[in-house]
């Protein structure tokens, strides 16, 4: 511990947007206990302090990191090991670094044709010159390296141990309280825990559910839900079944089908399975024509199952095929159909 | 059947065979291959079942777990529809298996490495014929090698003799 | 890792599967997997030896787990399970590795492959049978009452055997009289019985029967609950009459001015009353008032009935009442319907007025049938001189049902014998196949060809009252192409006779959902085994019988009747029946009520709790299928015995060797620092 007896606290930002920690500044005034409790020793987005700091200290002085962000580039997995090494505790604090989030979109393609859309094919790139951002660049100061972009996006958890977990994307204010509030009674659950709740978003949604046979998804400008009735009751795809409640249910309450933010529930270790499974289960058809006619208007199915959570799931990205010693993404565009021949 | 070369079809196989994981159901496709069984049908020795009660247990977990474990294809059967033992069962898993094969479809897994069938208990015949040509199907698309995938050999974009080869934690 | 201790048992079975699988090899290898307390070969394991090597390394090695590899689970999965407990070892602890008819049966000239894939399915086995847990299975209690369905030939002998053993018997039938389609007959084939002479003493017997609860003109609406301990809702629809003071004695349906077709008993050849009885022998003797058709409903008048009947049984208020019964068993002998001819047109039926089918034809030859036994044309008066009488109408046919419908060749002998001994005329079969199977069917048949009637091998191409040859005005002529002769051939008749097929009610299906029980497309109800099971349906409790399962004849509805009542009579014996422990449970406190499992469940077996905003399994009811449990989006539903987690290990089992890295992670993530 330090000189002034507190607890050293660590907040670090891998590959992230910065919602989690506006959701750190979201404990409004409770931000001051948080500062008085603790010895704040790093937050690159708030305090000055630098890698050479974290570097200097003990290992395993930091009592608690909280880490968000998606281990994304070698930068965020050196400091994922950095942080790991110098902290008691690892909290991967949020979606991304949880369940790997919206970078972890990512692991529907690979780097190279990532590089190749942003700086050269996006209809909003103006690059004529064909500029991208090199690894290593000379300059009269020496060399400025910049991060290697992976393949692959991966969560915290699949680089260093973790010992908890808040899921959102960000956490609310009221999750982030309890985890400190633990951390600080020092009433923790057992390490490896996810600091939330053990139901899904249906548990706290207050729209009235009823039998679920669903003939065709709208996508949100083919409807305007009824307030009251079970978004998918409706035809409007919610993840909130297949997802680990906490939220409050808010986009539920807002006429917004819930995208799963949360990650999958206490216990599930693919949470696209089961809303497959789910999903599967409660749309009508008995032939193949008509099973494939409702799963029409459902596109990228994998975009709205594996949104949050795809790098976390079984099979964690996109096939990779070797093609001459580089490992290329290969989807499959064209959409399966059902061999009418399962008809009878 | 005497062992196949299928390196002979698609040389990815370097000397493996494919492996298929299948998922039958206790009343009929199960009982279909204990037929093929008893009447001494021959087929490939790619398959490795496993006995679920009904094809309506299939969790799509189950699918994506075999594909990362190895598994270069899956095979699902159970009874004809409106013969389904639990009624309509099969029903289910025909809807859950279009959703996922889309799904996978997306995550780069050839749809025809996911296959639903049907077969009565009487039709070891059919089910023996449906393995045989999975297999064939399996041995052109080649071996999936999802592990491969997962512990992708990252190089950095340009080589730098600063960098050091960064080895996972995984 | 478990502290589970296995037991591995690789079987040669002889040479079936040693020919093949290196047995010896794959025990060895057993061997050195985590967990395999004890691996051995053995020649048979099925054997009393085996299975005592099997009791015997339970107690010596503190055995909690056992894996055979052998044959398939359907031939011998009882018998080790049966060994294990007599071992003292939960038996549901215990699974088979298939290496026989999957493996060494069918891979039989590659032994490399076929060891190698018998090592797999073994370590699927061993790592799924570390996940098992012991299971009980559910006791149900056995309630005493059954509940017959039906009240046609079948049903009636249903109630007949189990209220003579002693057991009080419910009969629910639709129609306002028991009797079903052979009240309609005259006679039966191929004795030429009279069918109400052989019928009406059993329907009286069940009117009168001490044990047998009658309820007739009522329907089930509403079946809960499971084998032993169902919950049954009938309506009794109002009769009009109250039945303690009618005394059946007919003056009411004899004043009754409202006079309508009789569709039903008559098959629209006759008329009925609007208060009417269906016939003279009905049981019950009360009759009923057609609301629809009763002449007081519609304009408030008449009451001829009320003011002619002698007891003032007539009640135009009274409504229909709904009765709860409790029963143990529940037998459905709902029947058949009759195909309506009318979808062919080409055979004239309701076009070309001396068409009939084949229950017009059965009232006409009633003696106490609207011609009195006479055969007449439409006109009521004309004699045939010529008949033809078509087969398969509606039956055999791709268009229409495809399944040939057991009787109609026997009846459609019979008529012809019927037509010959009343009238002399001609008559002409047009068939496909003549099916006599059963006992004396085929001497029946050799009797009528030796009446003389005219068989002509050729599906009926059309009925037509359009002549075109010598002859043929004023006839209906039967086309048909004579197979045997290979010729068109035009045969003028003046009554032609569809031998219309056997159909499930058009609400088949939905009174096969009510009942919980499986049926075809077409509505005919599912056997649990085609051969060897065919009164018992998937659903335990729930007993089939008579053509509402398949079509048939009367002595096969009567020997699936009194199967049914035997199936019946041991449970209640037994008192108590065992239900198998694998079904799906809902964790109660983890359930956020979504409730995508609700409708999925064919059996109903799930249900809502409001209060609670959960759903819940009926263990019970719930027949272990799984469906709910692949379905729940939260993974809150366990299978037993199916459970997610052993289907898992059995998948890394049996991909062992592609897993190279034995101690890579199952589950990504969520692991303790300390593991590290």
């Amino acid at each position: 511990m330090a000189g002034n007896g507190k607890p050293k606290l660590a907040l670090y930002w891998a590959s992230s947007c910065g919602g989690c920690e506006i959701a750190v500044l979201a404990l409004h005034e409770k931000i001051l206990d948080v500062a008085d409790a603790f010895d704040i020793v790093f937050w690159p987005c708030v305090m000055d302090f630098k890698e050479a700091d974290i570097e200097a200290m003990e290992d395993g002085s930091i009592d608690i990191c909280l880490f968000n962000g998606a281990i994304r580039n070698d930068d965020n997995e050196h400091m994922a090991h950095l942080m790991r090494q110098k902290s008691k505790v690892m909290v991967a604090f949020g979606s991304c670094a949880m369940e790997g989030c919206m970078p972890g979109l990512a692991n529907f393609a690979d780097r190279e044709q990532m590089m190749k859309f942003i700086y050269h094919d996006s209809p909003s790139t103006d690059n004529p010159e064909g500029i991208e951002p090199q690894l290593v660049t000379e300059v009269a100061e020496g060399n400025l390296r910049l991060p290697a972009f992976w393949n692959t996006v991966r969560t915290l958890d699949q680089v260093v141990p973790v010992e908890y977990y808040l899921p959102g994307c960000p956490p609310e204010a009221k999750w982030i309280e309890a985890a400190v509030g633990a951390i600080l009674s020092g009433e923790l659950p057992p390490p490896g825990s996810v600091i939330g709740l053990d139901v899904t978003v249906c548990d706290e949604c207050p729209r009235t559910k009823n039998e679920k046979k669903i003939t065709r998804f709208y996508r949100p400008q083919e409807i305007i839900p009824d307030p009251d009735i079970c978004l998918l009751e409706q035809g409007i795809f919610c993840a909130g079944i297949a997802t680990r409640g906490g939220c409050g249910a808010l986009c539920p309450q807002v006429n917004m089908g819930c995208r799963g933010c949360y990650g999958p529930n206490e216990g599930v270790i693919d949470g696209g399975a089961r809303l497959i499974g789910a999903i599967g289960s409660v749309i009508e058809g008995r032939t193949a024509e008509d099973i494939d006619a409702v799963l029409d208007t459902l596109p990228d199915p994998a975009g709205y199952f594996y949104r949050f959570s795809l790098p976390h799931s079984l099979l964690q990205r996109v096939h990779l095929v070797n093609d001459n010693g580089r490992n290329v993404a290969q989807p499959i565009k064209e959409v399966p159909r059902l061999d009418p021949g399962l008809n009878v | 059947m005497p062992e196949k070369n299928y390196s002979e079809i698609n040389p990815a196989w370097e000397g493996r065979k494919p492996v298929i994981v299948g998922f039958l159901c206790n009343w009929c496709s199960y009982r279909a291959a204990d037929l093929a069984g008893t009447s001494r049908f021959g087929y490939p020795a790619t398959l490795r079942d496993i006995r679920i009660m009904c094809t309506g247990r299939l969790d799509p977990t189950f699918v994506i777990k075999a594909l990362r474990e190895g598994a270069d294809g899956v095979l699902v059967m159970g009874c004809h529809p409106h013969q389904c033992h639990y009624d309509e069962g099969n029903y289910k898993a025909m809807r859950r298996m279009a959703l996922l094969r889309r799904t996978l479809a997306q995550l780069g897994v050839h749809p025809d490495r996911i296959q639903l069938g049907w077969a009565s208990a009487a039709q070891g015949a059919l089910f023996t014929e449906t393995v045989a040509a999975m297999t064939e199907r399996i041995a052109e698309l080649g071996p999936l090698e999802w592990r491969d995938t997962i512990e992708d050999n990252i190089t950095p974009r340009m080589p730098s003799p600063e960098i050091e080869e960064v080895v996972h934690g995984r | 890792m478990t502290e589970e201790k296995v037991g591995v048992y690789v079987c040669h079975c002889g040479h079936n599967i040693a020919g093949t699988v290196d047995v010896e090899a794959v025990a060895e290898w057993a061997a050195d997997m985590p967990n395999v307390a004890i691996s051995r070969d053995y020649k048979f394991m099925c054997s009393s030896l085996g299975q005592e090597l099997i009791e015997e390394d339970v107690k010596e090695y503190g055995l909690t787990r056992v894996v055979v590899a052998a044959c398939s689970p359907h031939m011998h999965e009882p018998t080790f399970r049966r060994a294990c407990e007599r071992a003292g070892l939960n038996p549901y602890l215990f699974e088979m590795a298939n290496i026989r008819e999957h493996d060494s049966w069918v891979h039989a000239d590659d032994i490399n492959a076929a060891t190698e894939k018998a090592k797999a399915i073994v370590a699927g086995s061993i790592r799924r049978v570390m996940e098992l847990q012991p299971l009980e299975p559910f006791i149900a209690k056995i309630d005493e009452p059954t509940l017959v369905v039906g009240g046609g030939i079948a049903g009636i002998n249903t109630a007949l055997e189990i209220a003579n053993a002693g057991h009080p018997v419910y009969m629910v039938e639709r129609e306002p009289s028991i009797g079903g389609h052979m009240a309609q007959l005259d006679k039966t084939f191929p004795t030429l019985d009279c069918s109400a002479c052989i019928l009406t003493p059993k329907m009286f017997d069940v009117g009168n029967h001490p044990n047998i609860t009658l309820m007739t003109y009522s329907e089930v609406e509403q079946v809960d609950g499971y084998v032993g301990n169902f919950t049954v809702r009938v309506r009794k629809k109002a009769r009009k009459i109250i039945t303690d003071l009618c005394t059946g004695c007919g003056d009411c349906w004899s004043r009754c001015p409202a006079k309508v077709v009789d569709d039903v008993y008559e098959a629209g050849l006759g008329y009925r009353t609007a208060i009417y009885r269906p016939f003279p022998q009905a049981v019950p003797k009360y009759p009923v008032i057609d609301v629809d058709t009763c002449i007081y409903y519609e304009k408030g008048t008449c009451k001829a009935c009320q003011k002619f009947c002698p007891t003032d049984a007539i009640d135009f208020d009274q409504e229909d009442e709904i009765v709860v019964l409790n029963v143990g068993n529940i037998v459905l002998a709902t029947g058949y319907k009759l195909f309506d001819a009318r979808r062919i047109p080409q055979y004239g039926y309701g076009r070309l007025a001396n068409v009939f089918t084949s229950m017009e034809f059965e009232r006409m030859v009633n003696a106490s049938g609207p011609t009195g036994g006479k055969v007449v044309l439409r006109d009521g008066v004309t004699e045939p001189q010529t008949v033809g009488i078509v087969h398969c109408v509606g039956s055999r046919d791709r268009n229409y049902n495809q399944h040939c419908s057991n009787t109609c060749c026997m009846a459609a002998l019979k008529f012809a014998h019927l037509v010959k001994e009343r009238t002399g005329a001609e008559i002409y079969n047009f068939y496909i196949d003549i099916r006599t199977p059963s006992k004396n069917y085929e001497e029946f048949y050799h009797r009528i060809l030796e009446e003389g009637a005219h068989l002509i091998r050729g599906r009926a191409a059309e009925v037509t009252d359009a002549a075109r040859l010598p002859g043929e005005e004023g006839k209906l002529i039967i086309q048909a192409e004579d197979t045997l002769i290979g010729k068109q051939r035009r045969v003028p008749v003046d009554m032609v006779v569809l031998m219309a097929a056997m159909e499930p009610y058009e609400d088949a299906v939905e009174v096969s959902h009510r009942f919980g029980i499986g049926c075809s497309e077409a509505g005919f109800f599912t056997e649990k085994h085609p051969k060897l099971d065919p009164v018992a349906t998937m659903t335990d409790g729930v007993f089939i019988a008579g053509a509402c399962a398949g079509p048939k004849d009367i002595p096969e509805s009567v020997e699936q009747g009194a199967a049914a009542a035997a199936r019946v009579l041991t449970l209640i014996g037994q008192g108590e029946i065992k239900i198998e422990p694998i079904r799906a449970t809902i964790d109660e406190d983890r359930c956020s009520g979504c409730r995508i499992c609700n409708n999925l469940c064919p059996y109903s077996a799930i249900e809502f709790i409001e209060e609670l905003g959960v759903s819940r399994v009926n263990p019970a009811l719930c027949k272990g299928c799984g469906t709910c449990v692949a379905a729940c989006p939260s993974q809150v539903i366990e299978g037993q015995h199916f459970t997610f987690d052993s289907i898992m290990a059995q998948i890394e089992g049996i991909l062992y060797d592609r897993i190279e890295d034995t101690e890579r992670v199952t589950y990504l993530g969520s692991q303790p620092a300390e593991a590290r």
